[in-house]
């Protein structure tokens, strides 16, 4: 479902398999324990996380189906999702997402809850679909996209337009940061700047506070809809 | 002084009269229970746009009868009694369950300038018409709910800056560039709202949930939102 590899000081976290890499409990679990070895990694104040994927997604988003047929499934996908993404807001590294495949709904939500988002131009788009699959964005998805997408009237296209962003319009948007000819010239994109990043040498706790406090309003947003069961979040900084 | 009109899918919201269109409580309230009838009739695929007869979209507050009242106190309180009773005319359009266009056929200052801006999209001529928030030069300051407009629906310090303190009267390249405006390519009032019914029929085609588009809406604005007191919430099944 998903591998963790290390390259020098780059973590590569890859969702395998050709399939839509939709966020159920299983995968979300999977996700969680690589960040928590990530964590545990002794090098890791001085590392990169890069998230990449298999195939034609990046992540569809929800197991929609799953809740459909067990729908107590739908809030713990959602609890899990929150932790995943409280996580990487307190992660002490940089996180670089190379999107390449499409990425929606909460698929989408997992690529901006990284740092740089690299994307392959020749296919694939990011999507809010909600709007068009009729579901209410749930508050702190919402504000995700009020911080990663800054212009209103790009806040108003991925909300209420529900458009389907390719790598070239999301760098229009601000919501991308470069675009690349292939799935492979994104992932090598995403390592060279990886590779930059580690040069420049700066301390990853110090990092990961910086960003949770950047991130404070979705760091509330996740903390007022958590349920008590799923309630910890790992804050990880050794301050 | 407000038609509300149905083309099919389309609500055309007029505001009529070849004058200012300056709100005063009669406008506001008819303006009001036009939003409330396209809101009660409103379906999947339903669009509004909103525009005006002349050269003016509108020019803000009725200032004229404010003065009318014949002291200072009266003319402060009934100001005061526009900027409140427009407050529900905001409500109404962040609320409203269809995507909202507003096709500018001319000048849109002060509160008309934030009715504009209450729309989702904003289209202008690009050859006649400006954008005017008059505050600064009338010596009047900002009611809260418009400074929360201009911060929602303008992004930049450089362009809040621009709207709120210059006392600039932007014309419609200013306004794209600035990001204030989604358009301002048509040389007439006729060929904005031609343009606008051209978004329009694209976004009925999608067919909408609107009381599901209401909700997104009013979360991307929640500062506006909790000013105007509007809740952003519903329950909601996803088609698979």
């Amino acid at each position: 479902m998903c591998t963790l590899e290390k390259r020098g000081r780059l973590f590569l976290l890859k969702l395998t398999g050709d399939g839509e890499h939709r966020l159920n409990p299983t995968l979300l679990d999977n996700i969680r324990s690589a960040i928590t070895q990530i964590r545990s990694d002794p090098s890791s104040s001085q590392s990169v996380l890069i998230t990449t994927s298999d195939g034609k997604f990046f992540s569809n988003g929800y197991d929609l189906a799953l809740a459909a047929s067990d729908p107590p499934l739908r809030a713990v996908m959602a609890a899990k999702l929150q932790s995943l993404v409280a996580d990487l807001i307190s992660l002490p590294m940089p996180t670089i997402a190379a999107v390449t495949g499409h990425a929606s709904a909460a698929g989408f939500l997992l690529a901006m809850s990284h740092d740089y988002i690299l994307m392959r131009r020749d296919r694939g788009f990011l999507y809010m679909s909600e709007l068009d699959i009729e579901l209410v964005l749930p508050a702190w998805f919402m504000s995700m996209i009020r911080m990663k997408v800054v212009s209103p009237a790009a806040k108003r296209d991925v909300a209420l337009t529900a458009e389907k962003i390719t790598a070239d319009r999301g760098l229009e948007m601000g919501i991308v940061d470069s675009s690349h000819g292939s799935a492979g010239e994104t992932v090598e994109a995403a390592v060279k700047l990886g590779e930059e990043i580690v040069r420049r040498g700066a301390d990853g706790h110090v990092y990961g506070r910086m960003r949770e406090t950047l991130l404070r309003e979705v760091l509330h947003a996740i903390g007022s809809n958590e349920s008590a069961s799923n309630g910890v979040r790992n804050s990880g900084s050794k301050l | 002084m407000c038609t509300l009109e149905k083309r099919g899918n389309l609500f055309l919201l007029t505001l009529t009269g070849d004058n200012e269109h300056r709100f005063n409580p009669d406008a506001i309230a008819t303006i009001l229970s036009l939003l409330a009838q396209a809101k009660s009739q409103a379906k999947r695929g339903s669009v509004l746009i909103t525009t005006g007869h002349g050269k003016f979209f509108s020019n803000g507050f009725d200032l004229a009868w404010a003065q009318a009242s014949g002291s200072l106190t009266g003319a402060a309180e009934r100001l005061h009694q526009m900027v409140e009773s427009f407050k529900p005319v905001v409500a109404a359009l962040l609320d409203l369950p269809m995507p909202t266009i507003a096709a500018l056929n001319g000048h849109a200052a002060a509160a008309g300038l934030m009715l504009a801006l209450s729309h989702d999209y904003v289209f202008m001529r690009k050859d006649r018409g400006v954008l005017y928030m008059s505050e600064v030069d009338i010596g009047l300051s900002m009611p809260d709910y418009f400074a929360a407009m201009v911060r929602s629906k303008i992004g930049t310090s450089a362009a809040r800056r621009e709207v709120l303190l210059s006392g600039k009267k932007i014309r419609g390249e200013e306004a794209v560039a600035l990001g204030i405006v989604d358009s301002a390519a048509h040389d007439s009032a006729e060929g904005v709202v031609e343009a606008t019914v051209g978004l329009a029929e694209k976004l009925a085609a999608k067919k909408w949930n609107g009381d599901v588009y209401a909700s997104i809406r009013k979360s991307l604005y929640p500062e506006l939102c909790e000013i105007l007191g509007l809740k952003a919430t519903i329950f909601a099944t996803p088609k698979l």
